[in-house]
């Protein structure tokens, strides 16, 4: 009973946000879109994506190529679609893994300072120091070209940001009340870290996820962009603009446009997505 | 014949927009102010104190907007006045201090600078005449060395110099009212007393109104003329001071005074009809069965020596460059300096002191909190600092000691549910995982503290400051600890809140057998608490004994400035 009326009150909570900030509303209703795309794009995807038919390469827009056909004679439509899957799964696990490791090396270094913050803070400002897209390049060359390692890069040269933010919160908490009632009802620190501490940081660090999803499918476009990650044929944003690129000057626009207009879409709908996320976590927002 | 007042406040009344619609801060208010005249307005929070403050300086954020009546100043009516003419008469005809005066100064900027501004924005002072005019500001409200501390960041004062700024800064363009809103609150007793007398003297000097606006009925009683008593948004009392503590006529009046601890009440008096049903009689039969014998024999349950705990002074820039070479600089503050002192079983006592006396420090060191520098602490035989703060929660000691915090706010994870707060001692150190015993223990210990089992599922926030110390005392004395500190537990909240909450931890005291340290910068309220007290000053015990001896004939001349501080109600 309890637990029906507890995810009743998170479901009225949800409303209750969305219906205070139409952008809020906007944004979500975006990020829906997206995922669905992302979830079921290969099965509603009109034609093969991957299928070359060079007797109508290069077509413009139609009604049976809604975005036009590329150099090869395959449908953009499609190829957006399906391209949104590898996209956002490249975004989401990037930001997944820099999450959860930020989040663990950002509180250890807040909550036990000391060297542990030392060795942890100087990691970061190390990490920070590079050009993060040339690092990139450079962790994605090195490791070798496959789509594990582009999530790596990723991941990685987002960390510091998360553990800034992680660090910096967690040491306004470590000395707050209810931190040292915690630890007098009998509970250790990393008990402490992990019930008292990281889940009253979410807030923050919700609006920094979500900016920092918009940024990791740039940045995986950007590599696969480049040549890097992603190899043809498969369907990738960053790729298609690369492919399409060549065909500016000679007037097929929609080669470009299309991918470029979903990366757009994505990165702005993630960006939008933050404040409303940060109001759904924070529980002073719950009324 | 109509008579004109320097301040007259007819039929006003302001309304908040919120979320939930329309409130009422302040309904239908009438006072009224001569030249010179010291008027109090006493209230709890929420009764609409600081929202008339406002209106009178024309300061009212924009979801508050007064519906009807008029504020007269000097023949001006300030609700109809344009922000051009309110600009005019801020600083320079009212003035006003706030309540916290460090979030009031501008942290970046010196002092001085400050006090030149306002002088400068009222064409009061030309360039070279704004630094000698500042000084003498600082001069007149007593800052010793003036000169140097015009150029002192409000970081490097003291709370108690901070408010002098801040009255430096109101009084600069000679206003002819100040508004005081809680001028004293969060200041120690001796400052308290310093800043007022301060006050007062200048106003004096000045023929200067002035407004006071405060929940302490004892200081405002010291230093004002007449009171308004306001409760939520109504004005339910207006008399002199004489008059209003000799024979309040409301009802409201009645439980305020009665609910501020003077010098000869005791705790049953402080509400006029004490709490009966929070103990019931089935619980505590089979509580005190169980206390009984402990009670009985009387043992030294704390055992404390020699405590000293010393914090290293952070200077990093020096620290990083010579490590070594620290031979002039002090590198360690002592916080607690050498203290000893023993504490019965079922005894309470009393550690009192102004900020930074250490006596925080000490209750965190005996809670186990903190390491301390040297120094022993025996609790029930067993010496608990062998223990390493960080590891002292795997030893069975941990549940016999437990702790009230200060703020109720600040000492509850907003995530979690009273009734989770209330959970997490019991889960982890009785291991109680069963949930029907679990509910059964949370609900009694909420009948227990008086809190409804419907507020069980709310979160921090959307309790009243009374309810969360409910829900804080509670998750203390859920694992039924046998020496309770309480830090401070009342400071935060309003008197009659207050009076509830002693009689409730005293009855708690009787019924489950506890001993109590109770620390307090309220003397008031440690006598009415605790059989024996210990005044620390400095980090440390200048006197110690049995309550109404250190109070009644201290020997120590800090404890007579702090005694002879408390705002005495009798004339």
């Amino acid at each position: 009973m309890t637990k029906v009326a507890f995810t009743n009150r998170r479901l009225n909570h949800l409303i209750y946000v969305i219906r205070e900030n139409p952008v809020t509303l906007l944004a979500f209703s975006l990020f829906t879109l997206i995922i669905l795309l992302a979830l079921v794009g290969p099965s509603i995807a009109p034609h093969d994506p991957i299928k070359t038919n060079a007797t109508n390469a290069l077509e413009p827009p139609s009604l049976s190529y809604l975005f036009g056909t590329d150099h090869l004679g395959r449908d953009v439509f499609s190829r957006v679609i399906v391209a949104t899957r590898l996209d956002l799964g490249i975004a989401f696990s990037a930001v997944t893994i820099s999450f959860c490791v930020g989040c663990a090396l950002g509180g250890a270094a807040g909550f036990w300072g000391g060297w542990t913050n030392r060795v942890i803070g100087r990691i970061s400002d190390a990490i920070m120091a590079f050009p993060l897209f040339v690092l990139a390049m450079g962790i994605v060359a090195a490791l070798g070209n496959t789509i594990e390692n582009i999530i790596y890069a990723t991941a990685i040269i987002n960390l510091p940001f998360y553990i800034r933010v992680s660090r910096a919160e967690t040491s306004i908490r470590r000395n707050i009340g209810y931190v040292d009632a915690a630890r007098l009802s009998g509970s250790g620190n990393l008990r402490i870290l992990f019930t008292q501490i990281l889940p009253n940081i979410l807030p923050p660090m919700m609006v920094q996820v979500s900016l920092n999803m918009g940024w990791a499918i740039l940045n995986a476009a950007g590599l696969s962009f480049i040549g890097l990650g992603v190899r043809p044929p498969n369907a990738e944003w960053g790729i298609m603009v690369a492919e399409g690129s060549n065909y500016i000057i000679s007037g097929e626009w929609w080669l470009v446009i299309f991918p470029g207009a979903a990366l757009m879409l994505a990165v702005f709908c993630f960006n939008l997505l933050g404040d409303g996320l940060r109001d759904i976590v924070d529980p002073l927002r719950r009324t | 014949m109509h008579q004109t007042y320097f301040l007259d406040i007819k039929g006003l009344s302001v309304e908040f927009r919120t979320r939930n619609g329309t409130i009422r801060a302040v309904d239908d208010i009438n006072f009224h102010l001569s030249k010179g005249e010291f008027l109090g307005i006493v209230g709890e929070s929420g009764s609409g104190k600081s929202v008339t403050a406002y209106s009178v300086m024309g300061l009212l954020d924009s979801a508050g907007h007064p519906v009807c009546g008029q504020v007269m100043y000097d023949g001006i009516d300030i609700i109809k006045a344009t922000e051009n003419t309110m600009q005019d008469i801020r600083g320079r005809e009212i003035s006003m201090i706030f309540q916290n005066p460090r979030a009031a100064l501008n942290p970046i900027r010196p002092v001085g600078y400050q006090i030149e501004d306002v002088l400068k924005q009222h064409q009061l002072a030309t360039r070279q005449t704004a630094k000698s005019k500042a000084v003498e500001m600082l001069r007149q409200v007593k800052i010793f060395e003036p000169e140097l501390r015009y150029k002192s960041y409000p970081f490097e004062l003291s709370g108690g110099m901070c408010q002098r700024v801040m009255i430096a800064i109101a009084l600069a363009c000679s206003p002819r009212l100040l508004i005081a809103d809680e001028p004293t609150t969060g200041l120690d007793t001796t400052t308290q007393k310093a800043t007022m007398d301060l006050v007062k003297e200048l106003a004096l000097k000045r023929n200067m109104a002035v407004i006071v606006i405060s929940h302490d009925l004892g200081m405002v009683s010291n230093y004002c003329n007449r009171l308004v008593v306001m409760e939520s948004g109504k004005i339910v009392e207006t008399a002199s001071v004489n008059d209003l503590l000799a024979c309040p006529k409301h009802e409201y009046s009645k439980r305020l005074i009665a609910a501020s601890p003077k010098q000869n009440s005791c705790l049953e008096n402080l509400t006029i009809s004490p709490e009966k049903h929070l103990i019931r009689e089935t619980f505590s039969h089979s509580e005190k069965k169980t206390s009984t014998p402990q009670l009985s024999k009387v043992h030294t349950l704390l055992d404390v020596r020699n405590l000293t705990k010393e914090f290293p002074i952070r200077n990093s820039f020096k620290n990083f460059f010579f490590q070594q070479t620290n031979s002039y600089h002090r590198t360690s503050c002592r916080a607690v300096d050498d203290v000893t002192f023993k504490l019965e079983s079922g005894q309470s006592l009393g550690l009192v002191g102004e900020s930074g006396c250490g006596k925080s420090t000490t209750s965190k060191i005996i809670s186990r909190l903190i390491n301390p520098t040297s120094g022993e602490v025996f609790f029930k035989g067993i010496n608990i600092t062998n223990y390493d703060a960080q590891d002292f929660v795997e030893q069975s000691e941990r549940r016999m000691i437990q702790m009230v915090f200060q703020d109720p706010t600040d000492s509850l994870n907003p995530r979690y549910t009273a009734h989770e707060s209330i959970a997490e001692p019991l889960r982890l150190l009785l291991g109680m995982n069963n949930s029907h015993e679990l509910q059964l223990r949370i609900f009694s210990l909420a009948d227990q503290v008086g809190l409804s089992a419907n507020l069980l599922e709310r979160f921090p926030h959307q309790l009243s400051g009374g309810q969360k110390a409910r829900v804080g005392i509670a998750r203390a004395i859920a694992v039924k600890p046998e020496l309770l500190i309480l830090d401070e537990p009342t400071s935060s909240l309003d008197v009659s809140v207050q009076a509830i909450i002693l009689q409730l931890l005293n009855q708690l005291k009787n019924v489950l057998g506890m001993s109590y340290i109770f620390v307090s910068h309220d003397l008031n309220v440690v006598r009415l608490m605790c059989d024996r007290v210990i005044v620390m000053n400095q980090g440390k015990i200048v006197e110690s004994g049995k309550s109404f001896e250190v109070f009644n004939s201290p020997k120590n001349p800090y404890t007579k400035a702090l005694v002879e501080a408390i705002p005495r109600f009798e004339k």
